[in-house]
């Protein structure tokens, strides 16, 4: 289960942390004991693996285990960056109300750059059409009210490039 | 497409975005919570992932816990000077995604580096060979409840 921040435990990695990374950062194996599959690759065991595993998740370094859903194939083929100016002072408690909501993937706060960008929130919006889009972008300014002092939606028109974020070894 | 899929798959890919148990054998913890045998859950995610519905089953890593930089930058391209400064930005290995965005702020990168303090390097080599100001934006907070992609 992802850790909220505030929860999250500091844990330094050591080298066999750093081979369990290498392992299962392309995935789990689809097998009746996974763990136990990746444990006799390293030569560990499984309770020591399971151990290792979630003391990265409690630290944060590992976000969740599961599967990533495929947004283009389950037909959320729109994604919007939504980018709102709200004040600082309310920003955090701000962030987690859309943060919760089922529409919204990411969300984060970033610097503003005035008077070019006077946005502070982010926050990516899936849905199966444009407008689907819009009208989600109108909901997260319903809630916020008189605290949404500008915004604007941000649709790619181009992938220019990607890569995997890869962890080196 | 989405009617294609069974409500069983759409169960397994509404509880299993986070909830992947951490265990000796959990398949049989997540066959009681579905009420699914264990079987027929690996069978449906083998056929998910083929099929390209789910596009990843594991762990994921947050790269910056692991050290590197990363960061989101958008710039302000002429368009008359896209495809030229498209190339330059992409040739830098450390752009890991770059999308183009209907905005004045058109360009729109993700930097991914081995250590924090080669973002600001980067940067300022895509200024120097583009003349163009790159604005970054690492994020300052992060509001993420845990993935809940409803199907």
């Amino acid at each position: 289960m992802q850790t909220s921040p505030a929860e999250q435990t500091v844990y330094t990695i050591d080298n066999i942390d750093r081979e369990i990374i290498r392992i299962t950062q392309q995935g789990l194996p689809l097998v009746r004991e996974p763990y136990q599959a990746i444990a006799a690759q390293l030569g560990i065991s499984t309770q020591q693996l399971i151990e290792r595993m979630q003391a990265m998740t409690d630290s944060g370094i590992i976000r969740r285990t599961g599967v990533v859903p495929n947004h283009y194939k389950l037909g959320y083929t729109a994604n919007g960056m939504s980018v709102w100016n709200v004040p600082e002072t309310l920003i955090t408690e701000i962030g987690m109300t859309i943060g919760a909501l089922d529409f919204v993937s990411h969300c984060y706060q970033r610097p503003r750059f005035l008077p070019e960008w006077p946005y502070n929130l982010f926050a990516m919006v899936h849905g199966r059409s444009k407008d689907e889009v819009r009208d989600k972008v109108e909901i997260i300014a319903g809630l916020l009210g008189d605290n949404n002092r500008g915004h604007s939606v941000l649709f790619s028109t181009k992938i220019l490039k990607k890569t995997g974020l890869r962890i080196k070894d | 497409m989405m009617e294609a899929l069974h409500s069983l798959d759409k169960k397994i890919i509404n509880s299993l975005q986070g909830g992947f148990p951490l265990c000796e054998k959990p398949w049989d913890v997540l066959s009681q919570q579905l009420d699914i045998p264990a079987d027929e859950i690996m069978s449906r995610i083998e056929r998910l992932m083929q099929d390209g519905y789910i596009s990843r089953f594991g762990p994921m890593y947050n790269a910056e816990k692991l050290g590197g930089g990363l960061t989101l930058a958008a710039m302000k391209v002429p368009p008359n000077r896209f495809d030229e400064v498209t190339d330059c930005v992409n040739a830098f290995d450390e752009v890991a995604h770059n999308y183009q965005r209907d905005h004045i702020f058109n360009m729109w990168f993700v930097l991914a580096t081995e250590k924090p303090e080669q973002i600001k390097q980067i940067i300022k080599k895509i200024e120097k060979q583009t003349g163009l100001l790159v604005y970054n934006m690492p994020k300052k907070e992060e509001y993420f409840l845990g993935l809940k992609f409803e199907v």
